[in-house]
């Protein structure tokens, strides 16, 4: 019985260290709790979106049910790639049946987990996808298909299940936060979408490297693959888009590849760049990081715009006239305004 | 799979399961199974040199053994199986292409063949046997070199579940990560910012002190954790040190560092040399002519050639060569200087001068390893002379990792003094349960928080498994 007890106790503190350990994300890496914040909000969706910060900094669900009626939340998470959203797509559709899914292209541009450029920053990305998600089949795919090099080396999915293994050296930085969100997060998101309401005008656009990958690779290809046949297994309208945006550049002949797959497979593929003027973008006031995200504001106008795609060519209901729903999200929506308010007075001061 | 991955302790943990759960008689297929996926895993590619010492073991061990029994000379199977490895083994450190394990299976190879053609071991009958001793995969990594009058008995026999056996061998893995990871990876990047530094005077002396607070965690830590685990499978290997830092001379220092390698170069090389035919020879003429020295010359030829086998061992570099030939000259000046101070023996101040001043040549003449070309060595010691004492670049050390190398030795030379003392820790600790469990609590917290381990550290490999 006493070993018993040391045994527990033992395994206490090993748990309230690892708890202790792992970020809490409560700086300017909000990010990292996005994933992990749906679970809250699973369910009753009509829209999922999936993708990288294309999609949480771009779209504003609450701007989609303030003028559609259209529930939604973004699964969205820093440079997402496919294979992530692939598993986050599977593990979504065992929470809920969504109308329509919503995958932000872009991320199809890296084939590899190599391919992603420097793998420390891959490695957090990682993390920051990862960690937030609950166990289940699709995390232990996810994490599989995401692994470096490195974290294959030293532990690979191993130091996911103990994250201690991975953040055993973060003692040294520990701060108040992490004993105050020890058990509980606070909310950082509206429905998956991450608010920004600085304003930095774009000036002068972005130099793009050359185009040195004509085609997007075999592996981005399978996982959409998979993603294609997923959402027909379970009913599920697949939508491709690519979010307004100036920078990293989307180049044509990628565009074209992507049209032709959705055309073959017969799937609806918005490409929002050309439309940027008629969705009313102004980057000189739309973007809080010189053209690379949108703003809040540039956020609502991307939303209102493709509200009205989801609506007309995917057939999807206003259900502003369910009152239960609507009770649900005129309360998300006061969260959204009263977060917006704060916000903006606190970028004036 | 290194030592320190998760994968080598899930891997380790899953083959102790299997170990136990298998009847006795089957219990060394799993050793060789396991030995066998680990190599393979690791050194897949390169598993031809593993192959080709087994084989000519194998067969010359037999052929040896054959020719005894019909009472013919096998001397020409022997001489082929010595030529053949060590060919392969000289081979290999020439050109850097060093195998997994070469230079301690190539040992144990010529240590098994040589024994059977003296007579005091039978070759081996079962092949499957014979590849286990060779590439038992703990010792594989880094030793110690086992004889096979050692080895392979309890590599074979089996061995019934024993809670203690296994608890006692898994903390001793702890202790040897605790060794490891805390200290000498934490040591290990301020030693190459300073070996690169070459400033030499403090940067030199520190860079001595550090180098070998950093061999030391490092190997001994590893064959903490290599003992430790055959220990959990009940196959008792050589102990490897004996409280090395507390030798009062270089060669006592020699017999507490380091065993396994001393008692082989003693057995392989010191005694056949001394008595060879040539050396006595020489010794009686030496003797006529020279008077006591001359008799002590066959030791002294035994002695130098034992030495330089053990710089080749290391590496066919110009500084191993000088790191052997540097302990012989200091262990031959120690024995003919021994009688004048035979008469302070015992007292506290000698025995703690003597300690000291061993550990400080030892600490200069280790770092010798790191300087492929002995003329930056013999620099940095001169400048120990000349200076400069200011120069210490920043070693990237913040004073929370100076406090944990400081509280880390304090903690193992804490144990080195009661294990000297009053023997095994653990032994002591067996009977307090629960302080027994704290501790080990505590040390298994030490590894996992201030261990240097994981993604954003460099895998720094032991420092042994390159030799």
């Amino acid at each position: 019985m006493k070993k018993l007890r040391a045994f527990f106790c033992a395994v206490v503190i090993l748990g309230l260290l690892q708890a202790l350990l792992v970020p809490k994300y409560t700086g300017n890496v909000r990010e990292g709790n996005l994933i992990r914040e749906y679970y809250d909000n699973a369910g009753g969706n009509d829209v999922i979106f999936i993708g990288d910060c294309e999609v949480y900094e771009n779209f504003s669900p609450i701007t989609l049910w303030q003028e559609y009626g259209i529930p939604s939340y973004i699964r969205g998470s820093p440079q997402q790639t496919v294979w992530q959203s692939y598993y986050l797509l599977e593990e979504t559709l065992r929470y809920e049946t969504p109308k329509v899914v919503v995958f932000n292209v872009f991320a199809l541009k890296y084939d590899t987990v190599e391919s992603t450029g420097d793998q420390s920053r891959r490695e957090a990305y990682n993390r920051i996808t990862l960690d937030g998600m609950r166990w289940s089949g699709s995390k232990w795919g996810a994490i599989q298909a995401s692994l470096t090099q490195e974290e294959r080396q030293w532990g690979g999915a191993l130091t996911y299940v103990f994250p201690i293994l991975r953040y055993h050296d973060r003692w040294s930085e520990l701060t108040w936060k992490d004993v105050r969100y020890l058990f509980k997060r606070e909310t950082v998101s509206d429905c998956g979408y991450l608010m920004q309401t600085g304003v930095e005008p774009m000036t002068d656009p972005f130099p793009s490297p050359p185009l040195t990958k004509r085609t997007l690779g075999d592996n981005s290809w399978r996982y959409l693959d998979k993603m294609v046949q997923l959402c027909r297994d379970k009913g599920v309208q697949l939508v491709l888009v690519k979010s307004p945006g100036l920078y990293p550049a989307w180049w044509p002949e990628w565009d074209q590849q992507v049209a032709d797959y959705a055309r073959e497979r017969e799937l609806l593929y918005i490409n929002m760049i050309p439309a940027q003027e008629e969705i009313g973008i102004d980057w000189s006031t739309d973007t809080y990081d010189a053209g690379l995200h949108l703003n809040v504001s540039g956020a609502e106008k991307a939303a209102s715009w493709f509200g009205r795609i989801l609506r007309d060519q995917c057939g999807l209901p206003d259900r502003r006239s369910d009152p239960q729903v609507c009770a649900r999200w005129e309360e998300k929506t006061a969260r959204y305004e009263a977060r917006k308010g704060l916000l903006l007075e606190q970028g004036d001061s | 799979m290194i030592l320190q991955s998760p994968w080598f302790i899930l891997f380790a943990a899953g083959l102790l399961v299997v170990y136990y759960l298998v009847p006795g008689k089957h219990q060394w297929k799993v050793l060789l199974a396991g030995s066998v996926c680990a190599y393979f895993q690791v050194e897949g590619a390169r598993v031809g040199f593993l192959l080709t010492t087994f084989l000519t073991t194998l067969v010359c061990g037999r052929k040896i053994e054959q020719a005894r029994e019909r009472g013919e000379r096998a001397g020409g199977w022997l001489a082929a199986c010595l030529g053949l490895n060590l060919a392969l083994l000289l081979g290999c450190k020439g050109s850097l292409l060093l195998p997994l394990g070469i230079s301690y299976y190539t040992l144990q190879a010529l240590g098994y063949v040589i024994d059977v053609y003296r007579g005091t071991e039978k070759a081996e009958k079962d092949p499957g046997k014979l590849a286990l001793f060779l590439c038992y995969f703990p010792q594989l990594i880094q030793g110690p070199v086992s004889r096979a009058s050692q080895l392979r008995a309890p590599l074979t026999e089996p061995h019934a579940y024993d809670g203690k056996q296994v608890s006692f061998g898994l903390q001793r893995m702890l202790w040897g990560y605790f060794k490891k990871l805390v200290i000498a990876d934490r040591v290990a990047p301020a030693v190459e910012i300073l070996t690169r530094d070459q400033a030499g005077g403090g940067s030199f002396a520190l860079l001595a002190v550090l180098y070998a607070l950093r061999i030391y965690g490092d190997f001994t830590g590893g064959i903490d954790i290599v003992l430790g685990l055959s220990q959990a499978f009940g196959i008792g290997l050589p102990e490897n040190f004996r409280q090395p830092f507390f030798s009062g001379s270089v060669a006592e220092y020699w017999r507490r560092w380091h065993m396994s390698l001393g008692a082989w170069m003693r057995e392989y090389v010191f005694f056949p040399v001394s008595v060879s035919k040539p050396v006595r020879r020489l010794g009686k003429a030496a003797r006529r002519r020279l008077g006591a020295f001359g008799k002590r010359l066959p030791v002294y030829i035994a002695t130098i050639l034992t030495w330089l086998a053990t710089g080749l061992w290391h590496g066919l570099t110009l500084n191993f060569l000088l790191w052997g030939m540097l302990n012989c000259l200091l262990i031959l000046i120690g024995e003919e200087l021994a009688p004048l101070f035979r008469g302070l023996k015992g007292k506290r101040w000698y025995t703690g001068c003597s300690i000291l001043g061993t550990w400080l040549i030892m600490d200069l003449i280790r770092v010798c390893d790191l300087f492929p070309d002995p003329r930056d060595y013999f620099r940095g010691l001169k400048s120990l002379l000349t200076g400069p004492w200011g120069q210490i670049p920043d070693l990237g050390l913040s004073s929370l990792d100076w406090g944990i190398l400081a509280l880390g030795c304090v903690v193992m030379t804490g144990v080195s003094l009661v294990q000297s003392r009053w023997g095994s820790v653990r032994e002591l600790l067996w009977k307090r349960e629960t302080l027994r469990f704290w501790i080990l609590f505590a040390l298994l917290l030490a590894v996992l928080l201030l261990g240097c381990y994981g993604v954003g550290y460099e895998a720094s490999n032991f420092i042994y498994n390159q030799f």
